[in-house]
């Protein structure tokens, strides 16, 4: 039943985790009841539970997921969007057109075109076949101003905090919108540039220190800090 | 313009040309994400031996007809330089590098969850930049850090080195001219937690006693990089890491 590493310590793919009674969790396998680790992460146990919180990752789709893509193809019946997933994504027009699609009525690149980013959800998708997007939902679409910031996808759950904590106070502190999409981009809109600045610095900071504690704190006090050496208008001043 | 052959490969104290003891690897130097624009990369110097390595994927398969509907496809390309070797190579690949494509694809393709993205591919890219023996072990142990690097899911890194029988002596890590004057070369690639071989060639006549203890000889050669491996790919995050703590 040992563990072989304690919490939040460096492991590299390959490196032996536990034996016997533990379950293998995220990043890990289990062979001959010896739990390995299958990414270069950080060790994590949630009681008998055992995984590894990776450093680097790629974006796998997941139903529900609200992800930012790019559209690469107008195709006959709808779009082809990268998602940077392994997969690309599909949008299928008479998901926009709310009524049925006619090809010779309807005009594709007109709704979106090949370059154009949007905002999206997942809404179907298994490893058989491509993942199926919608922007049927209120705050989705194309997107027509902001910034777009791309970090590694495992960083996201940090970028949003424990229960939504560190979004908000970056929406609170920065006063941008801020959408998230879990495959690793965000879309920073603010009143003026400096305020999206402020807001991309920020996430630049939490995804560089995504392993520490207490980095909430430490985030707003930044942005205060910054916000006074800007000149703008700061509640400690 | 040819190398000259030394008279002798090993002086009389076991001393080979390079100055090494018949047991030691040469100095190796590991850098993991070293490229910018590939998903993965790392870079070797063993020697005089550089290589570098680059990975792109798992990404959607061109051309499509090519993509498996069970698991990933591994797609390789070992490549040498034209200024890699003494007299210019032909960049065009070449029947030698078709096979170490080839090897080095199987010696890796055992380490990945490749079962885990169907339909996807995984593009894996090895530059030798300057070669002294030994390129398809060192090609090996790069490429999969650079997978590691990529963030795809591994059962272990793979690690490799070769041995062999130089002038009647058995010895590690062979270089060019040890190869070119020697009798015998086996690379061997290993996952070393799993004790498992995928790579195992012979390339010249040993006996069965001889070849049991340059096994045994490539096996040690392999634990010793491979911690040399795992210090290469934590170091990487840990500079990142100390940065912050400060």
């Amino acid at each position: 039943m040992p563990a072989f590493y304690e919490r939040r310590q460096l492991v590299t793919p390959g490196d032996l985790l536990a034996e016997d009674d533990y379950v293998d969790g995220e990043n890990t396998y289990k062979e001959d009841s010896k739990i390995y680790a299958t990414r270069i992460g950080l060790v994590d146990f949630e009681n008998r539970k055992i995984h590894v919180v990776a450093l680097k990752a790629f974006y796998i789709p997941c139903v529900g997921d609200m992800v930012i893509g790019k559209v690469v193809e107008v195709g006959i019946g709808g779009w082809i969007v990268n998602i940077k997933a392994p997969y690309v994504a599909v949008l299928r027009a008479s998901d926009v057109l709310d009524r049925p699609f006619k090809p010779q009525k309807n005009d594709l690149p007109s709704i979106f075109d090949v370059g154009d980013l949007i905002i999206a959800k997942i809404v179907a998708y298994d490893r058989t076949r491509d993942p199926l997007l919608s922007v049927q939902e209120p705050g989705l679409g194309k997107i027509t101003r902001g910034q777009i910031i791309e970090i590694t996808p495992t960083k996201i759950p940090r970028v949003i905090g424990r229960k939504g904590s560190m979004i908000s106070m970056l929406k609170h502190e920065t006063g941008c919108q801020i959408s998230i999409g879990q495959n690793g981009l965000i879309l920073v809109n603010g009143r003026t540039i400096e305020d999206e600045r402020l807001a991309v610095m920020a996430i630049h900071k939490i995804e560089q220190e995504a392993h520490t504690s207490g980095l909430t704190d430490r985030v707003t006090e930044m942005i205060r800090k910054e916000k006074g050496g800007v000149g703008h208008a700061s509640k400690d001043a | 313009m040819l190398q000259k052959m030394p008279k002798k490969l090993i002086d009389e104290n076991g001393i080979r040309v390079d100055g090494r003891r018949l047991d030691e690897l040469r100095p190796v130097k590991i850098e993991v994400g070293v490229l910018e624009n590939a998903d993965g990369s790392a870079y070797i110097e063993q020697g005089k031996g550089k290589i570098l390595a680059a990975v792109y994927g798992p990404k959607e398969v061109h051309p499509k007809h090519l993509a498996l509907p069970d698991r990933a496809l591994l797609r390789c390309r070992y490549h040498m330089a034209p200024f890699s070797v003494e007299q210019r190579k032909s960049p065009a690949p070449s029947r030698r590098e078709m096979e170490l494509s080839k090897v080095v694809r199987e010696a890796l393709e055992p380490s990945i969850f490749v079962e885990y993205y169907p339909r996807t591919s995984i593009d894996l890219f090895i530059e030798v930049l300057q070669a002294d023996g030994g390129t398809r072990c060192a090609g090996i142990i790069v490429a999969s850090l650079a997978l590691a690097d990529a963030g795809i899911p591994m059962r272990d890194l793979v690690t490799a080195c070769a041995a062999g029988k130089v002038e009647g002596r058995l010895v590690l890590d062979l270089t060019d001219i040890e190869d070119k004057g020697g009798e015998a070369d086996v690379p061997l690639a290993l996952l070393p937690n799993l004790n498992a071989v995928t790579l195992l060639q012979m390339d010249g006549m040993l006996t069965i006693d001889e070849f049991e203890h340059v096994v045994n000889l490539a096996f040690d050669g392999c634990k010793r990089l491979y911690q040399l491996q795992k210090e290469a790919l934590k170091a990487k995050y840990v500079v990142a890491k100390e940065v912050v703590e400060e």
